[in-house]
C-alpha cells in the first residue's frame, strides 16, 4: 500500500457507529476508516460484536446510530463492492455442485432465473480460479474438498465481483497451520496486487500478524483501534477489559493472558449469532 | 375394478404381473400415463432441492396433512385435489413459519405429522363411500384419471415449474451456503417459505398418484440417486427427472394388468435405481471421483 494516505481511497467510513441488540450495546462511538490496500484485524471475545459489525457493513443489520458508507455509498445488501469469506464449514455430502459452480454463484447467484451456462461467465470463472491457484479443482465436487481447498475456493468466490473490500469472518478457524498460512498469503497478495482492503475477524492474531496494518479490538462494549504495537499491550488491553491483562511478545508471536471468561449466557448468544449471518434453511 | 377376473387367479406372480389385453388397457389409462410423465418431470426437479435443503422429513409431514385434507374433501364431497392442496399448503406454511431453524423444523414436523394422519383416519372412518377411494389416498391406486383431474395436475405443474425456474439460482445458492448467499444479497429468509409452498403444491399433486405414504419415493429418491453419480448440476437435474419419470410411468405400465395398487411398482423401480446409483457412486469414489492434477503454482 502507498505511504501517502491522500493517494488511497477510503473504502469504508464509519463515524460514531453504535450497535445494540435488544438492550445490550455491543459497541458505540466507533470511528473506523479503512483505506484501499489496508489490512485491519478485528479481535475480541465471543459476543463482543465482531460478526454484527460485518453484518452492518453487509447491509444486513442497521446501525443503532452513526453513519456508515462503503466507497462513499450507503451499505447495500448484496453490494458488488464487498466480498465475504466465512468460516470453513463442512458442506453436506449431497451437494451436487462443482467448484466452478460455486464460484459462479459468487458472480450472479443472487439473480433470479435459471442462469443458463454462458461462455463469458465460464471464462471469468476460470480466470478467478487461476488467480487463486485453484484451476485444478474446477471440476471437483465441493463436498470432496479438504478444509484448506474449500477456503481457497471460497476466496475465489468472494473475489468474483472484483470487490474493493474483503470481509473475512474467521476464515482460518479449524484449518491447520500450513493451510492458515496459505489462506492468509492469498488474501495478502490480493490486497497488494489490487488494493483490496481487508477487514479480518479473528480469534488469533498470530497467523495474520505479519500482514496487519491496524487492529480493532472490541471488548465489554468498548474498543481500541491502532497499530499492533499500540493496541496489543498490557496497558491498553487492561484498560479495555477493566482488569489486569498481560500481553507478552515472544519473537514474532503475541500471547495474551488473563482475559476474563465470557459468562455462560453470552456463549449461548454467540452460538446463535456467529454461526452465520442468518441460516434459515 | 376392470381386472377383478385376473385377480382371482391363484398364482401370485400372475397377480403382480399380467399383460393380457395390454393394448386395450393401455388406451384406457392414457390420461394416467400423461399425468405420470408430467409428475415425473416436476418431482424430479423438486426433489433436487428437497435433497439440497435436507427436507425429506418435511415432505413426509406435508404429505400427511395433505392426506387429511384429501380425506376431508372425500367426506364432505368436494374435489379431492382441492382438499389435498389445502392440507398441503397449510402444512407448508406452518413448517415454513414455525420451523426456521433445522432443529425446530424437525420437531414441528414431528408434531404435525401424527395429527394430520389421525385427522385423515377420522375422516375416512366417517366416510361411507367406496373403500377403494380410502386406501388409494394412502397408498396410491391405478386411478383412471379423468380429464378434469388431469387439468388440475397440469395446471399445478405449470405453476411449480415456473416458480422453480424463477427461484432456481438464488435457491441453489441459499441451499449450498446460506451465509454467503445472504452476504451477496440473496433474500435467504424469504426463499425458505417460498420453496415450502412449491413443495406443498408438488406433494398435493403426487398424492393423487402414489398416495400419501409413498410420496418420498418420487420427491426424494430420484435426486438422491442422481447425486450419487454426478456433481454436475445440469446432469443431476436431467438424471433426476429421468429417474422420476421412469419410476412413475414404468410403475403405471407394470401395474396395469394387475389388481394391486400402483405404488409398490413405483417405489420398487425408484428404489432399484437408487441402489444401482449408489453402487456406481461407491465404485467411482473408491477410484477417486475426479482425477486431480497436482496444484500448479502461479
Amino acid at each position: 500500500m502507498s505511504d501517502d494516505p491522500s493517494l488511497t481511497e477510503v473504502v469504508l467510513d464509519l463515524r460514531a457507529g453504535a450497535l445494540a441488540l435488544g438492550d445490550r450495546t455491543l459497541w458505540s462511538g466507533l470511528d473506523l476508516q479503512i483505506r484501499s490496500g489496508e489490512f485491519v484485524a478485528v479481535l475480541g471475545a465471543n459476543g463482543s460484536g465482531k460478526t454484527s459489525l460485518l453484518k452492518a457493513i453487509l447491509g444486513l443489520q442497521p446501525l443503532t446510530s452513526g453513519v456508515l458508507t462503503i466507497a462513499g455509498r450507503q451499505p447495500q445488501r448484496g453490494s458488488e463492492l464487498i466480498g465475504y469469506i466465512p468460516q470453513e464449514r463442512r458442506l453436506a455430502p449431497p451437494t451436487p455442485l462443482r467448484v466452478r459452480d460455486l464460484v459462479r454463484l459468487g458472480i450472479d447467484g443472487q439473480r433470479w432465473g435459471f442462469g443458463w451456462p454462458n461462455r463469458g461467465r465460464g471464462e471469468r470463472v476460470e480466470e478467478i480460479l487461476r488467480s487463486v491457484g485453484a484451476s485444478h479443482l474446477a471440476d471437483v465436487p465441493v463436498h470432496l474438498l479438504s478444509g484448506g481447498e474449500q477456503q481457497r475456493v471460497r476466496i475465489a468466490q468472494s473475489l468474483a465481483t472484483d470487490p474493493k473490500l474483503l470481509l473475512c469472518d474467521e476464515p482460518l478457524l479449524s484449518l491447520d497451520l500450513s493451510h492458515q498460512r496459505a489462506v492468509v498469503t492469498l488474501i495478502d497478495q490480493r490486497r497488494r496486487s489490487r488494493g483490496t482492503a481487508v477487514l479480518f475477524v479473528t480469534h488469533e492474531i498470530n497467523p495474520v500478524l505479519p500482514y496487519v496494518d491496524r487492529v480493532l479490538y472490541l471488548a465489554e462494549g468498548r474498543f481500541r483501534i491502532g497499530t499492533v504495537d499500540e493496541v496489543m499491550t498490557s496497558r491498553s488491553l487492561s484498560a479495555l477489559y477493566g482488569t489486569e491483562i498481560e500481553v507478552l511478545r515472544s519473537g514474532s508471536r503475541i500471547i495474551v493472558a488473563g482475559i476474563p471468561d465470557v459468562p455462560e449466557h453470552e456463549h449461548e448468544h454467540e452460538q446463535a449469532t456467529t454461526n452465520g449471518l442468518e441460516l434459515p434453511l | 375394478m376392470i381386472l377383478a377376473a385376473s385377480a382371482a387367479d391363484p398364482s401370485i406372480i400372475k397377480q403382480i404381473f399380467n399383460f393380457e389385453d395390454y393394448a386395450a388397457l393401455l388406451s384406457l389409462v392414457r390420461n394416467s400415463i400423461i399425468a405420470g410423465a408430467v409428475l415425473g418431470v416436476v418431482c424430479g426437479l423438486v426433489s433436487l432441492f428437497v435433497m439440497r435443503r435436507d427436507l425429506p422429513f418435511a415432505v413426509h409431514g406435508i404429505s400427511e396433512l395433505s392426506f387429511a385434507g384429501a380425506a376431508g374433501a372425500l367426506l364432505i364431497g368436494v374435489n379431492v385435489v382441492i382438499g389435498s392442496l389445502a392440507g398441503s399448503l397449510l402444512a407448508a406454511l406452518a413448517i415454513g413459519a414455525l420451523g426456521v431453524k433445522a432443529r425446530d423444523r424437525n420437531s414441528v414436523i414431528g408434531v404435525l405429522m401424527p395429527f394430520g394422519l389421525g385427522l385423515g383416519v377420522l375422516f375416512l372412518g366417517l366416510y361411507k363411500g367406496r373403500s377403494g377411494n380410502k386406501f388409494g389416498l394412502l397408498t396410491g391406486q391405478i386411478v383412471a384419471i379423468d380429464t378434469p383431474q388431469l387439468s388440475w395436475l397440469i395446471g399445478i405443474s405449470i405453476v411449480v415449474l415456473i416458480s422453480l425456474m424463477v427461484l432456481w439460482r438464488p435457491l441453489t445458492f441459499a441451499s449450498l451456503d446460506a451465509e454467503v448467499a445472504a452476504a451477496r444479497g440473496v433474500p435467504v429468509r424469504a426463499l425458505a417459505p417460498a420453496f415450502m409452498l412449491v413443495l406443498g403444491l408438488t406433494v398435493a399433486m403426487s398424492i393423487q398418484i402414489v398416495g400419501a405414504l409413498l410420496v418420498l419415493s418420487i420427491v426424494c429418491t430420484p435426486a438422491a440417486a442422481a447425486m450419487r453419480v454426478t456433481a454436475t448440476p445440469w446432469l443431476t437435474a436431467v438424471l433426476s427427472v429421468g429417474f422420476a419419470t421412469v419410476s412413475v410411468v414404468g410403475g403405471i405400465m407394470l401395474a396395469l394388468g394387475s389388481a394391486l395398487p400402483i405404488s409398490p411398482y413405483i417405489t420398487t423401480i425408484s428404489f432399484s435405481i437408487y441402489v444401482l446409483c449408489r453402487v456406481i457412486g461407491t465404485v467411482r469414489e473408491r477410484r477417486g471421483w475426479q482425477r486431480r492434477p497436482a496444484a500448479v503454482t502461479y
